[in-house]
């Protein structure tokens, strides 16, 4: 035998291996309908209720503050409204942070548990299950629903998928109402919509929501999460050895085998191959075969496979949340030692620091003022000094409201054009000319500060100052 | 090598390393629908707006959409906004706008332009001034700084004519004097002012007269402002203002605008340069 014919062989076998597993390795492109049984244990409880997180979108628009929407993105007046609180497109540096801050939460969680944000909290995920569940109450377990689908059109077929239509349905119309309801007045939406007066882009939000919710939920489901969704292949790159995630112990499961008269046979793994977790899949794949991309780690295998532990009277864990490390034996490293996590952490902890400080730094009423160029200063004839300032005013709270200005600065100086009080309009940044003379032998400098200062004259506790210059001729 | 078949299923026919296939796996149904629904929007679009070369022009799409066309639309969409207010200006006298707080903040924000094509470039950008050009931001109005008289001066023009005082009238010692005392601000108490008529237009107290627009001698602003102040005033007396029979005379004159600019433009003007600072 020459060497370089053991190192073809070596290669073919290689080879032949490779095609071997991708010939065995089966991806559904959506040709195949999966059908969900549906599972019940603690994973599938907190998953119930870490979704009703979304109730939140179709609450959240009716909550009222002060008389006001509470939570309010006003688009056209370019405004946010959340608790009384109004962000212009001004404070937009607060909104990158709010979204640094989710970017990072969503990295930090799936470096240590994987694909929480699938299994748990996306919409997605949550719009999904809420339909199968329906479809599992109106058309009954998969068993009968494969049957159903396979049936030639009957009354019964008709009935049954009709129903589930329209719930389907009542649910799509509502969250796209829902949505568009945190962008416009929520009363008034509904009494816009029931009158047929709404405007057509609220009307084609609604119904491209309505498509989205019946085609993703209802129809494409776990294929969004293997083709169509970016996180799903973000977040896959996150992991690392020391992720736990839903995992198989195939250490305590191999040999499978299946039960021989109600006892495990001599030998044999614990798992005892009812293929329990692949029924409960929601994407429909077969965790045995370890970590892979369709994995959403929604945990419902972990109850399935618990409940048939119990049964047969094995401890339950076979399939339990655990890291690749843990699986060869290696130890892992604490949580607060793992250089990523601590990364994460530190630009949260940051993120949400600059977030507090905006938002208890956002003032209701803003000035800001630009000295008057060309000619930086004017001689008057009555020896005074002249120089022009156009002084803008942000409003940001609720009402229009009258602002006195005031400046100081110079001994003897008079501002002009803020005789009476200013009325700035809500939402509104108002611009106004001003000057100010001062006496040429008051003025030590070429250049001199000044403060100018408003005041709410409607509340007197909402000040704000900005500082200036004041340009003379070298004295 | 090029055979497209292997154990294993369908291959490209490619074949690296001796062994290695790459088998076709052919992309899911609704991926390919995804792909050819793009093409086909891409066709329409090109078909919607205008697209693709053709010999001497370019097709020109079937819903005569045109940049040009965008950029009237959003021009009318301005004058809309703007209507508001200019359909009330024409109606108005200048006075009236200036008093209306809304009205005069309209006409400072959109008549700066109007000021930057017609006035900027003798009186400066901000009305400032240059040399030889009066400044418009002070207080000092040589025919007057009511709002009424600064619209009449845009709108009539405006030329001043002081004569020439050199050679015949004033000896270059008497010059001196004047000049000197202008200089100080103290040209009240010089007896020469009385004695050789200055006090005639200039008055008095030397503040001069809006009528005639004769200067005022005794603030600190120079209507021919230059490095050396002493010597610009010396020549302003012996040469005199518009004066025909003096070719060194100082040439000083506001063109009049009525017939070049709308009746309302002048009166946006006039209030716009009444509230640069210095309009009484
Ligand atoms: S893959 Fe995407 S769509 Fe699916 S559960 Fe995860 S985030 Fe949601
Ligand atoms: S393998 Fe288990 S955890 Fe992963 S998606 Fe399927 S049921 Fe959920």
């Amino acid at each position: 035998m020459t060497e370089s014919s053991t190192s073809n062989e070596s290669k073919a076998r290689y080879s032949d291996d490779i095609y071997e597993e991708a010939a065995n390795w089966h991806v559904n492109t959506g040709e195949e309908k999966i059908y969900p049984k549906k599972a019940a244990g603690k994973w599938r409880r907190l998953k119930w209720i870490t979704h009703g997180i979304w109730l939140i979108l179709f609450i959240g628009p009716y909550l009222r503050w002060n008389g006001q929407q509470a939570i309010l993105f006003d688009i056209p007046n370019r405004q946010f409204h959340i608790f009384g609180l109004t962000i212009l497109p001004q404070d937009v540096w607060m909104l990158a942070l709010v979204l640094l801050f989710f970017a990072m939460l969503l990295a930090a969680v799936t470096t240590i548990a994987g694909r929480v944000y699938c299994g748990f909290f996306c919409f997605q995920t949550a719009w999904t299950d809420l339909f199968i569940w329906l479809e599992d109450k109106i058309e009954g377990p998969p068993a009968k629903r494969r049957k159903l689908d396979a049936a030639p059109w009957t009354a019964e077929k008709l009935r049954k998928k009709s129903l589930k239509l329209l719930v389907w349905f009542v649910i799509s119309v509502l969250t796209g109402i829902s949505f568009v309801a945190w962008f416009t007045d929520a009363r008034q939406l509904w009494h816009d919509l029931l009158t047929f007066n709404a405007s057509a882009i609220e009307y084609g939000v609604i119904a491209l929501f309505i498509a989205g919710t019946m085609l993703l939920a209802g129809k494409l489901r776990e294929q969004t999460c293997f083709w169509l969704c970016p996180y799903a292949r973000i977040q896959g790159v996150m992991y690392d050895k020391e992720t736990i995630l839903p995992t198989y112990d195939f250490h305590r499961g191999e040999p499978r085998g299946r039960l021989k008269k109600g006892q495990l046979v001599e030998g044999n793994g614990d798992c005892i191959d009812c293929k329990q977790c692949i029924a409960v899949c929601p994407t429909g794949i077969d965790i045995r075969m370890g970590q892979q991309e369709g994995c959403i780690t929604c945990s419902l295998c972990l109850d399935a496979c618990d409940a048939v532990m119990e049964k047969i009277g094995r401890p339950t864990g076979l399939i339990r949340y655990a890291s690749m490390d843990e699986m060869e034996g290696k130890t892992q490293l604490p949580l607060l030692k793992r250089p990523r996590v601590l990364i994460y952490l530190t630009i949260l902890v940051l993120s949400i620091g600059g977030i507090i400080y905006g938002l208890t730094s956002l003032g209701h009423i803003e000035v800001k003022v630009l000295h008057g160029r060309t000619p930086l200063f004017v001689q008057r004839s009555d020896g005074t000094i002249q120089n022009k300032y156009d002084v803008k005013i942000l409003n940001k709270t609720t009402d229009d409201i009258s602002i006195k200005v005031t400046a100081s600065g110079i001994e003897g100086m008079v501002l002009k054009g803020a005789e009476k009080p200013l009325l700035a309009r809500k939402g509104n940044t108002g611009s106004y000319i001003m000057f100010i003379n001062a006496p040429a032998e008051n003025i030590k400098d070429e250049r001199t500060p000044i403060t100018f200062k408003i005041v709410n004259l409607d509340d007197p506790t909402q000040t704000s100052s900005y500082e200036s210059m004041f340009f003379a001729p070298k004295p | 090598m090029s055979d497209n078949s292997n154990p294993h299923g369908q291959t490209t026919g490619h074949v690296w390393d001796e062994t290695l296939a790459e088998l076709t796996n052919p992309p899911p149904k609704w991926w390919m629908l995804g792909l050819h629904a793009s093409w086909i929007l891409v066709v329409l679009y090109t078909l919607y707006y205008p697209s693709w070369p053709l010999v001497s022009s370019h097709f020109k799409g079937l819903a005569g959409w045109t940049s040009i066309g965008e950029f009237k639309k959003d021009m009318k969409e301005v004058t809309d906004i703007r209507a508001k207010y200019e359909d009330k200006l024409p109606g108005m006298s200048a006075a009236a706008i200036l008093a209306d707080d809304e009205l005069k903040n309209y006409v400072m924000r959109s008549s700066k332009v109007l000021f930057g094509d017609n006035c900027a470039a003798c009186h400066g950008s901000g009305g400032a001034g240059n040399p030889g050009y009066p400044a418009l931001v002070d207080d000092d109005w040589l025919f007057g700084g009511s709002i009424e008289l600064i619209e009449q001066s845009i709108a009539a023009g405006r030329k001043g004519m002081m004569p020439k005082m050199g050679g015949a009238q004033l000896s270059d010692a008497e010059i001196d004097k004047l000049a000197t005392a202008i200089h100080n601000g103290t040209i009240t108490e010089e007896p020469l002012y009385a004695a050789k008529g200055c006090i005639g237009c200039h008055g008095p107290d030397g503040k001069g007269m809006a009528a005639l627009g004769s200067a005022n001698l005794v603030d600190k602003i120079w209507r021919f402002k230059a490095k050396d102040q002493l010597a610009s005033i010396k020549a302003t007396i012996a040469h005199g203002v518009n004066d025909p029979t003096d070719p060194n005379t100082r040439k000083a004159e506001m063109p009049a605008w009525k017939g070049r600019l709308t009746d309302t433009q002048i009166k946006k003007l006039a209030v716009y340069v009444h509230a640069l600072g210095g309009g009484q």
